[in-house]
């Protein structure tokens, strides 16, 4: 059973298919970088299989579960754009309030274990209103990962985040491969991305041009997918 | 062929009109009221012809949310927006008669209140499409709005029948002064009113599936 | 058990966060004093008037504060995307709604009752002959304004005009509930207790509460999800 089957998924704005057909199945371990112009469907599509909008067409499934059931939820944990954490509360609590939505059996020691993984236990009971913006996005990556998800979709995740972020967001990462869990991302640095990848997904318009393991000339000419399948 | 009954629907129903105008033009005034009596052949049909309307918007409103067809919520939207009109021909009869009988434009009479608000309640259902791009987006939320919408107007009914009435009780069926060939052009005037609205709901339906392909056409040149 | 709990989560979380800001109750506080302030000059406040027309005054009140706390509770949501993290959580729509709508519920509730002694003392007024059958009416109207306010908020979060389509939104629907309120209220301001036919009106509160505490629950995963 895959981790993620996405099975002819179709999503649309109207009458305009913004996802056609899409077909893709990661494997338990796999690292599939979802790449691809603007406005061709990544960011949809992770939201779909996030579960956060219905597909008009086709389903989703997440060790066999629809992305909905609660049990295919506590498997997830999505990174997007936003932080995803309350400028109102302190990072203890932002973390405590998730650990508890995800049932947690001990959400303060869950809590307290990613704050320090991100090095954030010295501002842990800080406002988050009051962090800089790398601080900001390492709680973000606490948040993601504090229900410790085996399937982890990130949109953009290396976008916008300082170099600190980004060596924790790897590390967490590469950790993540190591104990078999499946990850997702979108992503324009493809560099980074491809370093992690074992597969590639290319979008064009909605649909997949291309769907293959991650080869070695592709990491170390990352424009390479591109220029094969990108612009027809 | 849609198009061709349609029409034939459309000449039939303006026909019925002019013929039960010319008969409604010959009754002769009524007793207590005189002449404006007879604007009770237009404002009962219209006031019906709106709540078929209500209960057919719910039903494509529903059938949206159940089948997730862009069809359904254009059907949605013409039914409303016809509906709409044919309550607003209900409100200002109403009104003008009011204005002969009772000497006023408006009073918070039961019925009357009800009325403007199911008028309100479309009507902002309007609004809020007007307020939403996404049409994926527009239909869902307009969908369950017009669920809401739906459940409040018997709510409505009785709690304003509660607060106060004023309105003249029915009086077709042996419901005293109305002659039983009167009711008929009454049923005769409904029937037309019925095939107008849906001949309207057709035209507009026309229209939202017409925009719906434009708006795609749209994005898609915007996409490439 | 398990739903009550991630409900008080949700509640929990939205209380803190508010009580922290105090934005949204601190705008609906000011806001209703100005009303109860402007209503003075539109008729001769003396106290028999103001007996005869409380219900409606007050609830006017009551629905133009509540909105703008109404207005914030998903508003809040969209910094940061964390609707985004709620919904992703093992969280149903019903459970989110209903901490939500609790939330809401106790800060609307908060700002009538402080509401209600500057009302008796502007217009000089004794309120309190009533005492437990208005807070009875309190609570059930309370209830369906907050409920339809709730799933409205998160209605209209996402689209254009968002402050003012959500009082477009929830007042035409709110007629029922907030007439029956009207009513019960004026009756035991005047310090007569329900009975007769008044227990209609209680018995109109409790159906529209059940009737969208219903609808609401079966339709919030499609308003959240589509």
């Amino acid at each position: 059973m895959s981790a993620v089957a996405v099975e002819g998924v179709w999503k649309f704005y109207g009458d305009y298919p913004a996802l056609r057909d899409i077909r893709l199945a990661a494997e338990k371990g796999s690292c599939t970088a979802l790449i691809g112009r603007n406005g061709a469907g990544k960011t949809t599509l992770l939201r779909i299989i996030a579960g956060f909008s219905r597909p008009g067409r086709g389903k989703i499934q997440i060790f066999g579960k629809g992305p909905r059931e609660s049990g295919a939820r506590r498997e997830v944990g999505f990174l997007g754009h936003g932080i995803a954490v309350y400028d109102e509360l302190s990072a203890l609590e932002n973390l405590m309030l998730f650990g508890r939505l995800y049932g947690l059996a001990d959400p303060k020691r869950a809590a307290l274990g990613w704050l320090e993984q991100t090095g954030l236990e010295r501002v842990k009971d800080s406002l988050v209103r009051e962090f800089s913006r790398g601080m900001r996005q390492r709680l973000a990556v606490a948040r993601a990962f504090l229900h410790e998800p085996t399937v982890l979709l990130l949109d953009e995740p290396f976008t916008a985040l300082d170099d600190r972020a980004i060596a924790v967001l790897q590390r967490l990462l590469r950790e993540a491969l190591m104990q078999g869990k499946t990850i997702l991302m979108s992503t324009h640095q493809l560099k980074e991305a491809l370093e992690l990848a074992s597969h590639v997904t290319l979008l064009n318009r909605g649909k997949v041009a291309f769907d293959g393991p991650c080869t070695p000339e592709m990491s170390a000419d990352p424009g390479l997918v591109y220029a094969r399948y990108g612009e027809v | 062929m849609r198009e061709k009954i349609m029409y034939i629907l459309g000449a039939a129903a303006i026909l019925l009109l002019v013929r039960d105008i010319h008969l409604i033009a010959g009754f002769p005034p009524e007793a207590s009221q005189g002449y404006i009596f007879k604007i009770i052949f237009f404002h009962v049909p219209a006031a019906i012809t709106g709540m078929i309307a209500a209960a057919a918007a719910l039903v494509a409103s529903a059938l949206y949310l159940m089948t997730r067809n862009l069809k359904y919520d254009a059907a949605a939207v013409a039914v409303t927006e016809v509906g709409l009109a044919f309550l607003g021909i209900n409100l200002v009869t109403g009104s003008i008669w009011g204005r002969v009988i009772w000497g006023i434009w408006w009073t918070w009479d039961a019925r009357l209140t009800s009325a403007l608000i199911c008028w309100l309640l479309y009507a902002s259902y309007l609004m809020l499409r007007h307020a939403i791009e996404e049409p994926t987006q527009r239909a869902t939320f307009s969908a369950v709005y017009s669920i809401f919408a739906f459940i409040d107007v018997p709510i409505v009914f009785f709690s304003i029948k509660w607060w106060r009435t004023q309105h003249p009780q029915p009086v077709f069926w042996g419901g005293g002064s109305f002659p039983h060939d009167w009711s008929m052009v009454m049923l005769w005037n409904l029937i037309a009113f019925v095939m107008l609205a849906i001949v309207m709901t057709a035209v507009r339906l026309r229209q939202e599936e017409t925009q719906r392909e434009l708006d795609s056409l749209r994005r898609m040149a915007h996409a490439f | 058990m398990a739903f009550l709990r991630r409900v008080l989560v949700i509640t929990a979380k939205d209380l803190r966060a508010e009580l922290r800001t105090k934005e949204a109750i601190n705008a609906s506080l000011a806001f209703a004093l100005v009303i109860l302030l402007l209503f003075s000059f539109a008729f001769d406040p003396s106290e028999q008037t103001t007996r005869a027309i409380s219900g409606g005054l007050l609830w006017i009140v009551f629905a133009f504060a509540g909105t703008l706390i109404l207005n914030r509770s998903f508003a809040r949501e969209l910094q940061n995307d964390c609707l985004d993290a709620l919904i992703a959580s093992p969280v149903s729509g019903a459970e989110l709604f209903l901490g939500k709508a609790l939330a809401n519920y106790a800060l609307v509730l908060a700002v009538e009752l402080i509401s209600l002694p500057v009302f008796g003392i502007f217009y000089n007024v004794r309120w309190t002959r009533q005492f437990w059958g208005l807070m009875l009416v309190l609570v059930l109207a309370t209830w369906g304004l907050t409920v339809i306010g709730t799933i409205f908020s998160a209605l209209t979060v996402n689209i254009r005009l968002r402050e003012v389509m959500l009082p477009m939104l929830t007042y035409p629907i709110l007629v029922p509930a907030l007439m029956s309120a009207m009513q019960l209220t004026t009756i035991l301001i005047a310090g007569q207790p329900i009975e007769g036919d008044s227990t209609a009106w209680l018995r109109m509160l409790v159906a529209f509460d059940v009737v969208y505490t219903a609808a609401t629950v079966v339709l919030v995963e499609t308003v959240l999800v589509g």
